[in-house]
């Protein structure tokens, strides 16, 4: 079953035309690297977001991909150049069906 | 004034002031600190209608931003005869006021309530003082404090009043002081509690742990935050 | 609430030692870290193929000394115009001394302006951290940086 949780987009809402702007974002996430045992010595298993992309006017201008050396809570700081006022979209994919997606608006002049 | 301190006016500081530039930042930045997301729950939390009578928090305290202004800098506090944490008082609210269950320490929803009414207070100084009503509670609190604890038999004051700013290993000691609570710490990789972090100290010395929601937990959290008094809330803080 | 157990070497520290006032991080199975290293080595060499690498262009920021390895600051910039003819296609960052040595990869494009990338990582001990970038025309160029990782004092009992 998907599951879903709280991201968090920081960026410019202008730009000048041209100019690079920088853009944070944020998902609530534990990240279980995989690499934990309970106190058992039971394998916590890895349950982590996989991949992160950034879509400007539905062109992919970022993308990263995360392991489960990505700390908690995942935070990625990237630029981009503001080309055209619109949207830009954010979606988080990982393990287990996890889904998240985020979007903001861009006036560029 | 009953029980006069036996410490040593040293200039109070917070544990802030010790860490790295990248965790001041990640604090200090809603961009960056994740306790926001908790802060983001409690909101919806503080609206959510619960209980027979379909009631929530802003049933009765209306717009948190106003209410609950100053609140967390008072706490614990004695109400009706018993010392309450903050996490009492919202357990309290939802049993009495509410007529649901209590929510369990550290779950999700306790501490993004807790953060959420405590982030209200954020900048406020802590403003316990002493008074008739909490100074057997004080004194308790003052005592174990001070009392040598564990199998390394240590006390709180051994490490964090007598060698507060020096050096543990690689890390400085602190001064103690609980201004940043419900604190992102990285050790957890989650929000925490106050309490859950008084264990983890009671633990570091082998000790018998508190349990939570406990009266030896509130008396020692009440001397605490009394030794804090004046210091800034940085709620939701982050913290090693 | 569930106790977990962080991490063996940490769980075998805390046995030796006596204490949960822990704070310096200690390279104690030296076999074990220098299979890491292998499998460090191993994952770029899956990156690069048979290709050469040099040093240069890329700069990794990482604190010198870290209060918790658990979440560390982690910057890569590349030095690189960005251009359509001439940019940074991808960056991955590899750890020598973590369980699994890939941390990240991010894909750029012309669009991205910089090849500045920040984020927060996992350093499970002291260690060497590199970053593998390709440039737009295939060569490769790498960067790194070392930190002391020490441990959080009063951990929760294990």
């Amino acid at each position: 079953m998907s599951k879903t949780s709280r991201t968090s987009i920081t960026m410019p809402s202008t730009a000048k035309k041209g100019s690079i702007i920088e853009i944070r974002a944020i998902a609530q996430h534990d990240m279980e690297s995989g690499f934990r045992y309970t106190e058992g010595g039971k394998q916590i298993p890895r349950d982590i977001i996989r991949t992160f992309t950034c879509t400007y006017n539905n062109v992919e201008v970022f993308k990263a991909e995360f392991y489960s050396g990505i700390g908690a809570n995942p935070l990625i700081i990237f630029t981009t150049v503001a080309v055209e006022s619109g949207t830009l979209e954010f979606k988080w994919a990982g393990d287990g069906g996890y889904e998240a997606v985020n979007q903001a608006s861009i006036t560029v002049s | 004034m009953q029980g006069a301190p036996k410490e040593v006016t040293v200039k109070q500081q917070s544990s802030y002031e010790l860490m790295s530039a990248e965790n001041k930042a990640m604090q200090d930045d809603p961009s960056l600190n994740p306790a926001m997301f908790w802060l983001g729950d409690g909101e919806t939390l503080w609206q959510q209608k619960i209980g027979p009578q379909n009631k929530s928090c802003s049933s009765c305290h209306g717009d948190a931003k106003k209410s609950m202004r100053g609140v967390a800098t008072q706490f614990p506090k004695v109400i009706k005869g018993k010392l309450q944490t903050l996490e009492g008082q919202i357990n309290q609210c939802r049993v009495g006021a509410q007529g649901a269950s209590p929510l369990t320490y550290e779950s999700k929803d306790l501490l993004a309530l807790t953060a959420f009414v405590a982030f209200q207070s954020k900048g406020m100084p802590i403003s316990i003082s002493e008074t008739s009503a909490n100074a057997p509670f004080l004194k308790k609190g003052r005592q174990t404090f001070n009392e040598r604890m564990g199998q390394l038999n240590l006390s709180c004051a051994q490490c964090h009043e007598d060698r507060a700013g020096l050096k543990l290993g690689g890390s400085l000691i602190p001064q103690g002081h609980p201004n940043a609570y419900p604190i992102y710490r990285l050790e957890w990789q989650t929000l925490g509690s106050v309490q859950r972090r008084l264990r983890n100290c009671m633990s570091g010395v082998r000790a018998q742990q508190f349990e939570y929601g406990s009266p030896e937990m509130a008396q020692l959290e009440l001397f605490l935050m009394w030794r804090a008094r004046g210091l800034p809330l940085e709620s939701p803080g982050v913290r090693p | 609430m569930k106790k977990i157990v962080h991490h063996r070497r940490r769980r075998w520290l805390k046995q030796v030692q006596g204490l949960g006032l822990l704070a310096i991080a200690t390279c104690l199975t030296p076999l074990k870290a220098f299979a890491k290293k292998e499998d460090a080595d191993e994952a770029i060499k899956k990156i690069i193929g048979g290709a050469p690498i040099k040093d240069g262009k890329v700069t990794l920021t990482i604190p010198p000394l870290v209060e918790n390895g658990n979440l560390v600051v982690l910057k890569v910039s590349v030095d690189s115009p960005m251009t359509a003819n001439d940019y940074v296609k991808t960056i991955h960052v590899i750890a020598e001394a973590n369980p699994s040595p890939n941390i990240f990869t991010v894909y750029l494009t012309p669009r991205s302006g910089t090849a500045n990338v920040t984020t927060r990582v996992r350093l499970a001990d002291s260690q060497r951290v590199w970053a593998i970038a390709q440039m737009s025309n295939g060569s490769f160029w790498r960067g790194s940086a070392e930190t002391l990782v020490t441990l959080s004092a009063c951990t929760e009992m294990v």
